[in-house]
């Protein structure tokens, strides 16, 4: 009786641990056949590409005759022999200098402003939105236009304060500012963001800087801030890979002119790839472009640890 | 004495109120000037669409067009197959949307809801393709479609698409799933559901908020994409919206009043959508902002 019923337990037993076994094993290959499309799509449009792509960059190669190599000669002469190659990655450090900040600072400022309880704040955060969403092509076409120096309304509005505005895109030195100009148009994008991170703040930490006597700009600096710094490195992080790729307004406003001054690093890359199909050329461009925002990531990570919080330190 | 106080507390308390009503203000002046700002270039857009040649050069800042020349709109779109190029808009876009959120939706329950070896590292490469700019593999993945047969054709748009539905859509429904307790999967799970009878009828449907934002995403992604079909297509019956409004640019660039009607109806769409599903856009733009 007792050896019966010990004989049915571990009988019960062995059975349901062989069928956990078996359900991990039916779970394992549901797993990957659930992630297979994005197997293939990483495999085939990523990996093997990346791969293909650093191949590429040792040879010489126009897509009609096969890839010949050559070894590190693109490189050499990207670095060595070639004036374009660093106009454009210094109109592109130019470009993103000037644009991430910016583009951080108010974007920051404007959702610090929707937070304080304003009435409207739907129809301000559809407002400020409303420029992300436009084509790039359609508000390239509507910048080329507001830059117009004679009709432009940039420059009318300056005449009515009786300042004579610059030539804008065809003036070397202005065509940058007004590329970087145009692009805080679009702050409302990040705005959104940094929303969504202040409303995330427990309102608790806001109520305990109260009682220790802490005053607006106190709760700003001591509770805000490091509540939002996660939201700021995410927003600086992408901001920097975003824009070393600025491509469609230069394009489309100023095919990289006047002399130059708005061939960003990307459009560069594509004239060499699809232009002038030098393929190997700007394999070895993209890889330089990976490279430097790799570098420019990590470094950022190693920073970020004497200036980001994460609530997990707290408990830690 | 007693009274000196509250007198000398009332006045304080006056003061605080009228600093708050100035604050107030403040924030509401720099509200509305920014909007201002903001909507400026639009209705700088809209009036130019509606001038007349004269009214569009002349030195004064004119914002109401007299005569309105509505025939500026009928012009734009007669040198320019508009509807063509609507058409092959909305038909990549469809099919990008249905490629792109079915698969990311398949894929991010794997990586939420599923354990297996392997998986966390391979999520690990999924987050660290996000940040991998695409000249890495533009080229390459180029000389392949050309290969394949996909060159000047709306297949190099679309395929793509539902190939694993782009690793930040993968992200963002990987994250909303996990807010799903696991119970409810398992209570599924007792009842005899399949794993993928669980994405069907307990994941997906409680995650329908999560699903539009992604589908909004993925339709204003690729409507408004330009490098892809610059690359691709090189046939002007097959252009999209934004690269028949380069080619009107291109042929009429000093004609404003044309530039900015045809620019405004290239956008309407996409306008119309935003206005249409501003709420879960901006709810996947928080969800983004969250977890970042």
């Amino acid at each position: 009786m007792t050896w019966e019923i010990h004989c049915t337990s571990s009988g019960k037993a062995d059975s349901r641990r062989r069928g956990l076994s078996r359900n991990a094993v039916r779970e394992a290959r549901d797993f990957y056949l659930c992630i297979l499309p994005w197997l293939v799509g990483f495999s085939g449009l990523t990996l093997g590409p990346m791969l293909v792509s650093f191949y590429y960059s040792l040879c010489e190669y126009n897509v009609l005759q096969p890839p010949a190599w050559v070894g590190l000669a693109n490189y050499v002469s990207i670095f060595t022999d070639d004036p374009l190659f660093w106009t454009a990655l210094y109109n592109t450090a130019y470009y993103t200098l000037f644009s991430v900040p910016l583009g951080v600072a108010g974007s920051l400022a404007l959702a610090l402003l929707l937070n304080q309880g304003v009435r409207g704040v739907r129809m301000f955060r559809t407002i400020f939105y409303m420029p992300s969403i436009i084509p790039a092509v359609a508000s390239s076409i509507l910048w080329i236009w507001l830059f117009n120096p004679q009709y432009g309304l940039v420059n009318r509005a300056l005449s009515v304060v009786g300042i004579k505005g610059p030539l804008w895109l065809a003036d070397p030195v202005w065509s940058k500012p007004a590329l970087i100009l145009m692009g805080q148009w679009g702050v409302g994008g990040g705005m959104v963001i940094f929303l969504a991170g202040l409303q995330s703040v427990p309102r608790h930490l806001y109520d305990a800087a109260v009682v220790d006597g802490a005053g607006a700009w106190q709760q700003f600096r001591h509770v805000t801030l490091p509540m939002l710094s996660p939201t700021v490195f995410f927003s600086t992080v992408m901001g920097i890979i975003g824009s070393f790729q600025v491509f469609t307004q230069s394009y489309v406003m100023t095919q990289g002119g006047p002399l130059n001054s708005t061939l960003f690093y990307v459009l560069y890359l594509y004239r060499e790839a699809f232009e002038f199909f030098h393929m190997g050329y700007a394999s070895a461009l993209a890889w330089i472009l990976f490279v430097i925002l790799v570098g420019f990531t990590a470094l950022q990570l190693r920073l970020s640890r004497r200036w980001v919080y994460y609530e997990g330190d707290l408990r830690r | 004495m007693v009274r000196d106080g509250t007198k000398r507390q009332d006045t304080c308390r006056k003061r605080r109120r009228a600093e708050g009503i100035a604050m107030t203000a403040l924030i509401y002046l720099v509200l509305v000037t920014g909007s201002g700002v903001v909507l400026t270039p639009f209705l700088w857009m809209l009036s130019t669409s509606l001038k007349s040649y004269d009214q569009v050069v002349t030195p004064r800042i004119v914002w109401l067009p007299r005569p309105v020349v509505w025939s500026n709109y009928a012009r734009a779109l007669e040198f320019i197959p508009f509807w063509r190029y609507l058409g092959n808009t909305a038909l990549v876009t469809s099919t990008c949307v249905i490629g792109a959120l079915s698969a990311s939706a398949l894929v991010a329950y794997g990586f939420a809801k599923l354990r297996a070896p392997g998986r966390d590292a391979l999520f690990g490469v999924l987050l660290a393709s996000m940040m991998l700019p695409g000249q890495v593999t533009m080229i390459p993945v180029f000389v392949l479609f050309q290969k394949l047969g996909w060159y000047n054709s709306l297949k190099a748009l679309t395929i793509p698409a539902f190939l694993g539905g782009g690793a930040f859509n993968v992200f963002l429904l990987r994250q909303f799933y996990m807010t799903i307790p696991n119970e409810l999967c398992d209570a599924a799970k007792i009842d005899g559901c399949s794993n993928f009878g669980i994405l069907l009828r307990v994941v997906a449907p409680l995650s329908k908020p999560a699903l539009t934002a992604v589908g909004v995403f993925i339709f204003v992604a690729n409507w408004t994409d330009f490098f892809s079909p610059l690359i691709y297509l090189s046939d002007q019956e097959r252009y999209t919206l934004a690269l028949g409004l380069r080619l009107f640019q291109s042929l009429h660039s000093t004609e404003y009043s044309l530039l900015m009607a045809a620019s405004i109806v290239f956008s309407l769409p996409i306008l119309i959508i935003f206005f249409a599903a501003q709420r879960y856009f901006i709810e996947g733009v928080t969800l983004t902002g969250m977890k970042g």
